[in-house]
């Protein structure tokens, strides 16, 4: 690590930080400020992740180590914090910023006005995502999570009524009880092994043997629950489309990326820690992620043909998506890593723009019903825009609306269902030939978990289009609402990352396949964590 | 004393755990309270039981990591307490809001009957 070009790994946690205590200096009143600020935040988050990328490609594919790793205060690991960026979590946190850039230009519509502190809420739910994807141990993966949970019960609750507060109450506990799950996790793991370092971990739990590896492995599996149920896998999952469904749209679209948090987990923790040398399963749990995989995507297919409101196919989306994902990591032990990632990133961003773009679909019958639900919490709350100000907002009035809403709504479809040529296909066919290609023969369980993708994107494609003409082709008497630009750009955005992702699939998929290859190589990532250099140049000069 | 906490952190889940399941927002409030006592105490277990051990080492003595308490899980704990105290109050204010908005204290905003 040399000069000012170090300390970027630390900037994704400490911009949103710094930038929502501010937030909460301001007025309510100054809601111009707060949006400009939190917009230029937005955007050098975004910019920092693009050049951690930048510098993962160029480091990796020049032959050396793409994990570089920040040593908080300067106390090398295991003992002090560390902050590790490697070639997933780089993608991990474009990914996120992309997503909360794209809805947080969308929330200064109007959705940033339905209730108190809004800005700040979004800036700490980034803060406790990059903080999630960034850290090297378990402990801190635990208050990053804190974090972003307590940010996302705000941003759940934001809007208030009746039926945000009841749902808000049933997330808020299978979170926190969740939470306590995840610490019993970690207290057993620091309980038999005396490190939470994941790097150290990885070395330390080769040794364990007899009734301390029970121990351990029953850490671990209280701590997999806990990471499942924040993916929403079945039977643990089903809080999740009823509660994505309640939140406003800007929140939705950013909570796609939260279940994909307790994926990234298991894949972090899992794939690092359980191996087959020394005698560990080498596939520790695996079985119960494909099983758990298939039983998710059962129920998500299920759910998306029963779902009659477009804000549960979309949570129904997520299960699917996060069925996908589980029965893949665990039929291959991290094989098909490459397809998975590819999947991983086109889904999250699908469903993103997804949930944006229904609220604006679905504007059409529940205009009238919109401002009733706001109702002022707070003494300082602001509520409602003053009438000066909607006559001031910039709108276009395009009397072909709905032919682009119609387009976005078509190309969300083709992208959820993985139909050809967008970048869902391309993945799930990453996936389904990687899988298919796994063995000499195929298991019965690993022919149903291909068999269910397919079907579930059937499954998925029957229930957009049954909605769409619905909402789409159904004449109204009312005029299309009109679309205001601020709106329409992030969808937009979100749409052309994933056409992007389409167009350039040959490197992306490069990207993802070497991204798969650094999980595999625990070595290197031990290596890198436990063997990084205070950057000063005097050892041993830590405060005592 | 081993047999004390054990019992006394068993107590705690199996009467949270009861509680979480009961149908009042108030006993939903209770046991998560109830149940992160126990884990917290369980952290702190983990830590192995030490009577008469500092956790602050004193640098100017020759340092025997023996005669000292793993200071991590009560740094641990610490952390885990003000979580679970900052999730306590905000369920309390959504407890009430939810009475409010709802007009009874069952956890699906209805009474079954």
């Amino acid at each position: 690590m040399s000069g000012s070009a170090g300390h970027l790994v630390v900037l994704p946690i400490l911009l949103p930080l710094i930038a929502s205590a501010i937030m909460l200096l301001l007025d309510e009143r100054q809601r111009k400020a707060k949006n400009a600020i939190s917009l230029a935040t937005h955007i050098a988050m975004f910019g920092v992740a693009v050049m951690l990328l930048a510098q993962t490609v160029q480091l990796g594919f020049s032959g050396n180590s793409a994990t570089r790793v920040y040593l908080i205060g300067d106390w090398a690991a295991p003992y002090g914090i560390v902050l590790v960026a490697d070639w997933l979590s780089s993608l991990m946190l474009l990914l996120a910023s992309v997503l909360g850039l794209a809805s947080f230009i969308y929330a200064t519509a109007r959705w940033d006005r339905a209730g108190p502190r809004f800005q700040a809420l979004h800036l700490l739910q980034m803060m406790g995502l990059n903080g999630a994807f960034l850290t090297g141990d378990l402990f801190n993966l635990f208050v990053f999570f804190e974090i972003l949970l307590a940010a996302s019960y705000g941003l759940m609750l934001h809007g208030s009524g009746t039926k945000r507060v009841t749902i808000g109450l049933h997330y808020v506990s299978i979170n926190v009880a969740t939470s306590l799950l995840f610490l019993i996790g970690v207290g057993l793991i620091y309980g038999i092994s005396g490190t939470l370092n994941m790097a150290d971990l990885a070395t330390i739990i080769l040794g364990t043997r007899g009734t301390e590896l029970t121990l351990l492995q029953s850490g671990f599996a209280v701590l997999g629950v806990a990471f499942l149920i924040k993916a929403g896998m079945w039977p643990v999952g089903f809080w999740l489309p009823r509660t994505y469904a309640t939140a406003v749209p800007p929140a939705a679209a950013l909570f796609s990326i939260l279940s994909k948090v307790g994926i990234y987990a298991l894949m972090r923790v899992y794939l690092l820690l359980f191996t087959d040398e020394g005698g560990w399963p080498a596939n520790f749990g695996g079985e119960w992620l494909l099983y758990g995989g298939i039983a998710t995507l059962i129920y998500g297919t299920l759910g998306v043909l029963a779902a009659r409101t477009l804000s549960r196919v979309a949570g129904y989306c997520v299960m699917i998506s996060s069925g996908t994902l589980l029965g893949t990591i665990g039929a291959s032990d991290g094989a098909v890593l490459g397809g998975a990632l590819f999947y991983l990133v086109s889904s999250t961003l699908g469903i993103g723009a997804f949930y944006l773009l229904l609220e604006l679909v679905e504007r059409r019958e529940t205009e009238a019903s919109v401002r009733t639900i706001v109702e002022p919490v707070f003494e300082d709350e602001y509520t409602g825009a003053r009438p000066a100000e909607i006559a001031d907002e910039v709108r276009i009035v395009i009397p072909a609306t709905i032919a682009i809403l119609g387009g976005g709504f078509m190309f969300c479809a083709l992208l959820l269902s993985g139909l050809p040529p967008l970048s869902g296909f391309i993945a799930k066919f990453a996936i389904i030939h990687g899988l298919l290609n796994l063995h000499e023969t195929i298991s019965p369980a690993v022919g149903l978990l291909v068999a269910l993708m397919v079907i579930s994107g059937m499954a998925t494609l029957v229930a957009t289009t049954r909605a769409g003409i619905d909402l789409l082709w159904t004449p109204s008497d009312r005029p299309p609402p009109p679309l205001r630009l601020t709106e329409a750009v992030p969808i937009g955005f979100l749409l052309l990352v994933c056409l992007g992702l389409m167009v350039f699939a040959g490197p992306t998929m490069r990207y993802m396949e070497r991204t798969g290859i650094s999980l595999q190589d625990r070595q290197g990532y031990v290596n890198a964590v436990l063997g990084a250099d205070s950057s000063t140049a005097e050892p041993g000069a830590a405060p005592q | 004393m081993e047999l004390v906490l054990a019992l006394g952190i068993g107590v705690f889940t199996a009467s949270g755990v009861w509680l979480i399941l009961r149908p009042r927002t108030f006993q939903l409030v209770l046991g998560l309270c109830l149940m992160s006592y126990a884990v917290n105490l369980f952290i702190y277990a983990m830590g192995r039981l030490r009577v008469d051990a500092p956790p602050l080492v004193n640098s100017e003595k020759v340092v025997d990591a023996a005669q000292y308490a793993d200071p991590l899980p009560q740094a641990l704990v610490l952390t885990a307490i003000v979580i679970s105290f900052a999730m306590t109050a905000l369920l309390l204010v959504l407890l009430i809001a939810a009475r409010g908005l709802t007009g009874t204290d069952h956890v699906d905003g209805e009474d079954e009957e």
